[in-house]
């Protein structure tokens, strides 16, 4: 295969990739998320969100549908932890998805930010930032429960990981 | 299995065993907020024992995977610190037996993950990141209890005080760990002591608490030898692959 196709390949396949959703979050692409790592003619590198994430078997399955639906049966898609997955891989498209879909995106740099006295979310509805946790751990493994004090409604943030 | 799988299935068990401790919870804690919380670190305990137990498995190399060493194995054969197969109790016992053993693991984590070996190494590394949050959650409920009303006092002492025989156990090293270690897998746990101990005391005096009372450390659970109530737990857990041996759907 000669290095033109081979990168008229990958990008191919990123642009089927880009419109996987993820099963949990359906809003966003799981090349938007950062799951998606590398991509090569023959190899999808993908990592998993949560060690524990229940989604991650149902993402393998989709990016393989999809590859296989687009004559990319032969891609092989290889699962890796390392480095761990992290929110600053979110791109600024999937961030804002998030947000539209009605869940906080989380801040960059979250790495560095402390668990204790984050700061304040804002509301994906009104974008008060008069807003405050109700639960760390939310409905899923990736995202914290608030309430925003302005128009009263709980939504999800995607938590700093 | 040799020393290193072992190293692995301890790491795996400890968090398995935890998982399904605190998956009991699901449906019954005081708080919607608490039940998602503890089932959600009851998630990614049992993420971490997925991928210590199929890394221990490939270590062995006689075709077991996670699922296989987590469903049939018998009682003497999971090697789980006793700390994380106690009883649930009430919350406060609950949050006690998270609080001593999620800063434990963080310590043990931030470690692992700068470990040689790479299979450890990125496991380590990326729960490393989910047990902070466990820690946290812990230590907050800690002060609320320990910090509240004369009755969530108590409750929060007596937590206490029933898990602190199991923790000398965390830090207790044998001839599987100085193998790990001497395979770039492995963690001084004994040098983690006093990082642990600072966390611990500074968290308690948050919650105006003091240390349980030194006491003779209750250990056995690295060579099999458990509590009772790890069998009741077992029983629960392996029921479908007991009843239907090598059942999949």
């Amino acid at each position: 295969m000669s290095a033109v196709s081979a990168t008229s390949d990958v990008d191919r396949i990123r642009t089927i990739l880009a419109r996987v959703p993820d099963p949990e979050i359906p809003a966003v692409s799981v090349v938007d998320l950062g799951i998606v790592r590398e991509i090569a003619s023959d190899t999808v590198i993908i990592t998993p969100t949560y060690t524990g994430c229940p989604a991650t078997i149902a993402i393998e399955q989709s990016i393989r549908a999809a590859l296989d639906a687009n004559g990319f049966a032969d891609v092989t898609i290889e699962t890796t932890l390392s480095p761990p997955w992290s929110t600053d891989w979110i791109s600024d498209k999937g961030r804002e998805d998030l947000r539209a879909y009605g869940i906080a995106p989380p801040p960059k740099g979250a790495n560095a930010a402390s668990l204790k006295n984050q700061a304040a979310a804002e509301c994906p509805r009104c974008g008060s930032s008069n807003t405050e946790e109700l639960s760390r751990f939310g409905s899923t493994p990736c995202k914290a429960l608030w309430r925003c004090n302005a128009c009263a409604e709980p939504f999800d943030r995607f938590k700093c990981h | 299995m040799d020393k290193l799988a072992t190293y692995a299935l301890r790491l795996g068990d400890d968090s398995l065993i935890l998982g399904q401790r605190l998956s009991e919870w699901c449906g019954h804690a005081p708080a919607l907020e608490v039940d998602l919380s503890l089932a959600n670190v009851a998630l990614d305990q049992i993420g971490q024992a997925t991928h210590f137990l199929n890394l221990a498995g490939d270590l062995e190399g006689e075709g077991r995977d996670g699922d296989a060493l987590a469903f049939r194995r018998d009682v003497m054969d999971f090697t789980n610190c006793l700390l994380v197969e106690q009883p649930n109790g009430d919350f406060a016992q609950t949050i006690a037996r998270q609080f001593l053993f999620s800063h434990y693991q963080v310590l043990l984590f931030e470690k692992l993950a700068a470990a040689r070996d790479t299979r450890f190494a990125a496991i380590a590394a990326k729960a490393a990141k989910e047990v902070a949050y466990h820690a946290t959650l812990a230590s907050d409920w800690v002060v609320r209890l320990g910090d509240g009303t004369d009755a969530s006092k108590a409750r929060m002492i007596a937590g206490l005080d029933w898990m602190w025989r199991f923790t000398d156990e965390l830090f207790a090293m044998d001839d599987v760990d100085a193998a790990a270690i001497k395979a770039g897998a492995g963690v001084d746990r004994a040098s983690l002591r006093a990082a642990w101990n600072a966390r611990i005391d500074s968290v308690l005096a948050e919650a105006t608490l003091v240390r349980p009372a030194s006491r003779r450390a209750t250990t056995g659970g690295r060579i099999g030898h458990h509590t009772e109530h790890l069998g009741h737990l077992l029983c629960d857990m392996q029921f479908l692959q007991r009843a239907y041996p090598g059942a999949t759907w």
